[in-house]
């Protein structure tokens, strides 16, 4: 139950987040995007603010045997830099690139009740599933 | 630069980097939010509430944020709806092969130091320029 609790939180703080650094607002990442047109470089002090709490966060947290919460650590196996990662990534980069959108945005922009996330979100839930199913996942 | 906005994008930062610092340290997760999603339909039964509940929470505060702030952030219109769609599925399709996205590579791999996330994102970046460089200049659709 309490982990729970903490997920709305997280969920809410990261949602919050997102509209004040104004990335649920996809004519913002494109500006980002266009370096060679009227370039907004915001998105960079978006990870400036995230990046050192985050590092200094994660770096005390990782000392701990486990989290309060639960038994241990979720991560992603350790996995080296391959060729899924990076056709995986430039693939990504297309359809961000394409939208605006990527998934974060994408699910908080529901909250703004912006129709353009109702298409995201299916849209991306469509690519997952492919994905899957290609490599049986 | 047009509307460059360092400091409301700082004071986002450091709530999503606050945000994924919380997740970590109580329930030892990795907010990432598209393996969040993926894990709807993935995971298994006993690990699916907390995700919709988290996913609840990221439109649940966006949706108080547009309450108190509404001209903050007004949703676009008159958007292609191709691109988009087209977009959106690449964007999933992407996110899973590289087994991650801009939050769980661009923010807590960073943050872990991990060079898989490193070169991530590096990728998303110039994947997505290129792209944006392909849309607004070399077709010139106008948008």
């Amino acid at each position: 139950m309490k982990h729970n609790a903490i997920a709305l939180l997280c969920g809410m703080l990261f949602g919050i987040g997102l509209s004040l650094s104004r990335m649920v607002n996809p004519n913002k990442v494109l500006n980002f995007l266009d370096i060679t047109g009227n370039w907004d470089p915001s998105l960079i002090f978006v990870m400036l603010g995230a990046l050192p709490v985050a590092m200094i966060g994660f770096k005390s947290i990782l000392k701990r045997p486990a989290p309060i919460l639960a038994q241990k650590f979720q991560f992603v196996r350790k996995l080296s830099v391959n060729t899924s990662l990076i056709v995986g990534a430039s693939i990504f980069g297309v359809g961000w690139g394409m939208s605006g959108y990527c998934p974060g945005p994408a699910v908080t922009g529901l909250g703004l009740l912006s129709f353009e996330s109702v298409v995201m979100v299916i849209t991306i839930y469509l690519g997952f599933f492919t994905y899957n199913r290609i490599f049986k996942e | 630069m047009e509307n460059f906005t360092p400091y409301s994008a700082l004071a986002g930062g450091a709530l999503i980097g606050i945000s994924v610092t919380l997740l970590l340290l109580f329930n030892g997760r990795i907010a990432g939010i598209s393996g969040i999603m993926n894990g709807v339909f993935q995971a298994p039964k006993n690990d699916i509430a907390w995700r919709l509940i988290f996913l609840a929470g990221l439109i649940f505060g966006a949706f108080i944020f547009h309450l108190y702030l509404p001209g903050f952030n007004s949703p676009r219109e008159h958007y292609p709806l191709l691109l988009l769609g087209i977009g959106g599925f690449l964007v999933g399709f992407g996110a899973r092969m590289a087994n991650g996205c801009i939050s769980g590579h661009g923010i807590c791999g960073i943050a872990k130091l991990s060079m898989r996330s490193i070169i991530a994102t590096l990728t998303f970046m110039a994947s997505g320029m290129i792209t944006v460089y392909i849309i607004r200049h070399s077709l010139e659709l106008g948008l």
